[in-house]
């Protein structure tokens, strides 16, 4: 029996996600993150102890008051952060309960903990929202200070264990568009056939001001949103090797 | 069979006025999608051109034309047209297009007022009438009005009371002009009255002689202005552009003689695609003049027009005459009521562009064909003009033919009216609570003499106590003032035509309304989980409040507080139920403010939920803004909790969204919205209007108003068109919550 006492460290919660999964999503945002990444929209959630504390029973009752409209749209919960990896085990009981209460899942991931603290967790996620920062290792450091390895080892489990899967790709001009990562990220993808759908997501700079609030050094204050002709050129890079892509909007 | 009934399905509607059974007997739903849709005729495009123009120019002088001298009535004026080549619908209010009719019987002030505030002057003998020979409802009203009701009429702590003008909220059955005809329904009433004959002539009986002798006569008189345009409606319609033609001249007659806030129009488009679908078949009308008769008989729907006074469209700006439609919902026998015309007048939202006018309004169900589900959705997401409200909750009250009149009050067409009552500011009621009955901006004792509350520090149980008691005294001032207002209505401004097309026995409701749900739901929540402290004048009144610590708002989805506001709509609902009310009508509340939260929040102090004096209330029953911060679901959720059971004459919730909180893609925002409405109403939320814009939208077309003619918004159970909110208004929607994360 999952234990619903356990605890874990939330950011907050939005109860009317979209963007995060199919339908209407009770998303959870998860505090603490392992990596760095230099565009990060949420760097609030960095730090673990900065976070609220729930238990996961609290949390599953709080999303089930939205099960009319997860029914009635297709959607469920998602559980985003930060890393929500990072907590593995806590996730793992609350998608445990939901799907005690018949509730979907979709975990929001970056892949970037060992495996071995993983699969427990995938055993109860119905949909992986992947992110791949980079396809070249040192370029992935660089943006995120972290590595690829477990990005490509946890993308490879996906794959073998059939989890549908979503891939998100972050295009920052000049630090994610270079030709020859997005190709590598093609050719990648392409053999993967749990893989429903890529989206190719525009950098934004709605989040600067935390970076500001929080006195963390920013490097991309004169970093451009990417141009329509930038996305459909990067689009037409990954349309090369038949992947899902969704068309950009 | 009558000829014009030929191909009908005959049935109990054959004999006896029952619309629902013809409609039921005779529908055809439709479960597919918009695709067989047509876009606007040469000459559709052509007329609303000449609208627009007449619009703009309206726009520009505040009003473009008024009467003077003669007073409104079913024949006073007309016949009217725009380019009588054209026009497939005709008729206008008065003899020119958008030019404004007087209706003294009302408020002769009002009038006067009105018509000075353009420019105008109140032609001396008009006035005359009205002062000297002929007593109006105002006056009537005044006379009997006591000196509590003053007070608390001028204090505002009950406002929008409808006793200086029509009362409106009264829904007549137009269509039973299309299908039967009007001298059936003269045979009928003079029938009606016959049974009204009984041993003692009291007054309830001698008043309803007269009215139905009100009524054939104003009968008569719509067959006199219909003969002036050239149509004899003594027959029922034979074809669909008579049906559509009959069914319009029924609700210009209204029009002509009442200038009620709302003059709703029912629910017409289901019933028209009866005649519609018999002539498509037929082979003698095409989809494409199917479409262009319902944009030209919407086109005329937009153009209604009453004189309002200044200070009127503070209150409810915009202009809005709330023709609000009933469209879809499901059948008592689980057929969708949806039809192609269904599609068909939504469809007028593209072909003519968004409008305010009518007041489009979807009765959702989650038993909704599909095909229509998306395409309101797609409206929605496109226009921002239509309202949806809960068909699956309102049917086991109302059954399966009621409309909406107004925004959110629900009625069965042709069997229930209404008594118009505005609202009662509930969060001045607070107020008075902790001030011992006196009015916090003057210092008058408005209501009933007790000691105030004199702690540094507000105590939950002690303020509900004083509330209680408060609302005690204001439910019985409030069902007083009603049952005054609507006597001397009846007596003095009757609405002849609108309740010739009624039932002889009707329901009546005396409707209450509530203003300032959520300011009283967050102050109490504030008083019972922070701190509240008072802060006094010298004169000892508490005029402002230091809230310490944090409080669950109203919006969240959080029980402790959504609780609270639960029990306040129960809790004074329950005191109206008291009370003895005009012509025996049952007590029914709103939590509708439509924009008029600007106003009320202007006359009301600081309250203790740590809104300062004067800042606007949020509208209706929404949660107040920026305090709903856990997305636009929780606070969706906050206010389906409502009882409609206490609320019956509706619950009314507006929403923003960007576009891109929706969903990425246009396909995922219409399945999205779907979803939101279905949740939403699965859940019982009972009314949602539903804009889908960015908020640099409207702050763009606050600068550059040109640029944005018809951008449409939906506000508190009806649509304006924003630029022409005042400023202040403007400002308002702009600083609501806007759900802008996904």
């Amino acid at each position: 029996m999952p234990d619903s006492t356990i605890q874990g460290y939330i950011h907050s919660t939005e109860s009317c996600g979209t963007v995060d999964g199919p339908g209407i999503r009770y998303v959870i945002f998860m505090q603490g993150c392992p990596l760095r990444c230099q565009y990060c929209h949420n760097p609030d959630t960095w730090k673990l102890q900065d976070g609220r504390i729930v238990t996961a029973g609290q949390l599953v009752s709080e999303a089930g008051k939205y099960k009319s409209y997860m029914r009635f749209s297709g959607g469920g919960v998602t559980v985003s952060g930060g890393e929500p990896l990072l907590q593995s085990e806590f996730v793992q009981t609350f998608f445990r309960l939901c799907h005690e209460e018949g509730i979907s899942t979709a975990l929001d991931t970056a892949g970037s903990v060992p495996l071995d603290r993983c699969r427990a967790v995938l055993e109860h996620t119905d949909l992986v929202l992947l992110d791949i920062k980079h396809m070249d290792p040192d370029r992935y450091r660089d943006l995120t200070a972290g590595a690829l390895a477990p990005t490509l080892e946890f993308a490879r489990y996906l794959q073998e264990q059939k989890i549908p899967t979503w891939i998100r790709y972050v295009l920052v001009p000049g630090l994610t568009d270079q030709e020859e990562g997005l190709h590598r990220l093609g050719a990648f993808l392409q053999p993967m056939e749990n893989i429903q759908r890529v989206d190719l997501l525009p950098f934004h700079k709605l989040g600067e001001y935390k970076w500001k609030t929080l006195q963390y050094p920013y490097t991309l204050w004169e970093t451009p949103e990417p141009t329509k002709a930038q996305i459909a050129e990067a689009a037409a890079i990954l349309r090369q090797y038949g992947v899902p892509l969704q068309s950009p909007s | 069979m009558r000829p014009e009934w030929t191909g009908f399905t005959e049935g109990h509607w054959t004999s006896t006025i029952d619309v629902r059974n013809f409609i039921q007997r005779n529908y055809t739903p439709y479960e597919g999608d918009d695709s067989f849709l047509e876009g606007p005729t040469n000459r559709t495009e052509a007329l609303w051109a000449d609208v627009r123009k007449l619009m703009d120019e309206e726009h520009k002088r505040g009003i473009l034309d008024a009467e003077t001298k003669i007073p409104s009535s079913i024949t006073s004026h007309g016949p009217g047209y725009l380019d009588k080549e054209k026009e497939q619908i005709v008729g206008f209010q008065t003899d020119a297009p958008l030019k404004r009719g007087i209706m003294p019987k009302g408020g002769i002030r009002m009038v006067e007022n009105a018509l000075s505030a353009f420019g105008y002057e109140l032609d001396p003998s008009t006035k005359t009438i009205y002062t000297e020979y002929r007593k109006t409802h105002n006056d009537g009203v005044f006379d009997a009005y006591t000196d509590d009701m003053r007070k608390a009429r001028h204090s505002g702590i009950i406002t929008g009371l409808p006793d200086a003008y029509g009362r409106g909220r009264i829904i007549g059955d137009y269509r039973r002009v299309a299908l039967y005809g009007v001298d059936f329904l003269i045979e009928q009433k003079k029938q009606d009255k016959k049974l009204m004959d009984p041993n003692y002539m009291d007054s309830p009986v001698i008043r309803q002689r007269e009215e139905i002798s009100e009524q054939i006569r104003a009968l008569a008189e719509l067959k006199e202005m219909a003969a002036s345009y050239g149509f004899d409606i003594s027959r029922p319609a034979a074809n669909a552009k008579e049906a559509i033609q009959w069914t319009y001249f029924a609700y210009l007659g209204a029009i002509k003689e009442q200038d009620g806030a709302a003059m709703s129009l029912g629910r017409v488009s289901t019933f028209l695609d009866i005649y519609i679908q018999r002539d498509l078949e037929a082979g003698v009308l095409t989809e494409v003049e199917a479409q262009e008769l319902m944009d030209h008989f919407v086109m005329k729907l937009r153009m209604v027009r009453f004189l309002r006074t200044p200070s009127y469209n503070e209150l409810f700006s915009g202009d809005p005459t709330w023709v609000t439609e009933s469209i879809g919902g499901m059948g008592l026998d689980c057929r969708t009521l949806v039809t192609k015309n269904s599609f068909r007048i939504l469809h007028t939202l593209y072909n003519l562009g968004p409008a305010p006018e009518p007041n489009l309004t979807v009765l959702w169900s989650e038993h909704l064909p599909d095909g229509f589900k998306q395409f309101c959705a797609k409206v929605s997401v496109d226009t921002s003009s239509i309202q949806y409200e809960n068909d699956d909750l309102m049917r086991e009250y109302w059954g399966d033919d009621y409309g909406i009149a107004c925004c959110v009050s629900a009625m069965r067409i042709g069997k229930q009216m209404q008594f118009f009552g505005a609202r009662a500011n509930l969060a001045k009621a607070l107020l008075y609570a902790i001030n011992g009955g006196k009015d916090e901006k003057s210092g008058d004792q408005v209501g009933p003499l007790f000691a105030p509350i004199t702690g540094d520090y507000l105590d939950y149980d002690q303020v509900m106590d004083r509330f209680d008691q408060i609302l005690d005294w204001l439910s019985n001032l409030y069902i007083n003032t009603l049952n005054i207002i609507h006597y001397m209505h009846d007596k003095y401004c009757y609405e002849r035509l609108q309740m010739a097309l009624h039932d002889n026995d009707i329901l009546r409701t005396s409707a209450c309304g509530i203003a300032g749900l959520s300011v009283v739901a967050d102050s109490l929540s504030a008083i019972k989980y922070a701190k509240v402290k008072v802060i006094r004048n010298e004169a000892g009144l508490a005029v402002d409040y230091d809230v310490e610590g944090e409080y669950p708002a109203f919006g969240n989805n959080d029980d402790r507080v959504d609780s609270i506001a639960c029990d306040i709509v129960e809790r004074f609902m329950n005191k109206l139920r008291k009370h003895k009310t005009y012509r025996e009508s049952i007590p029914t509340l709103s939590i509708l403010t439509i924009t008029s939260n600007v106003v009320y929040g202007k006359k009301t102090g600081c309250t203790p939920d740590g809104r300062k004096a004067g800042e606007p209330f949020a509208p209706g029953a929404n949660p107040m803004h920026g305090r709903d911060k856990n997305g636009a679901i929780a606070s969706m959720s906050s206010v389906a909790k409502l009882p409609y059971e206490h609320s019956q004459d509706g619950i009314s919730y507006t929403f923003s969204i960007v576009p891109g909180a929706l969903g990425k893609s246009k396909q995922e925002r219409i399945q999205n919205l779907c979803g939101l409405l279905d949740g939403y109403f699965h859940d019982e939320g009972h009314h949602i209007n539903v804009n889908v814009f960015d908020r640099e939208t409207l702050i763009d077309a606050m600068d550059h108003p040109e640029k944005y003619p018809q951008l449409t918004i939906r506000v508190s159970g009806y649509a304006v068109n924003f630029i022409k909110l005042t400023r202040e208004q403007q400002l308002d929607v702009i600083h609501r919550t806007f759900h802008e994360h996904a």
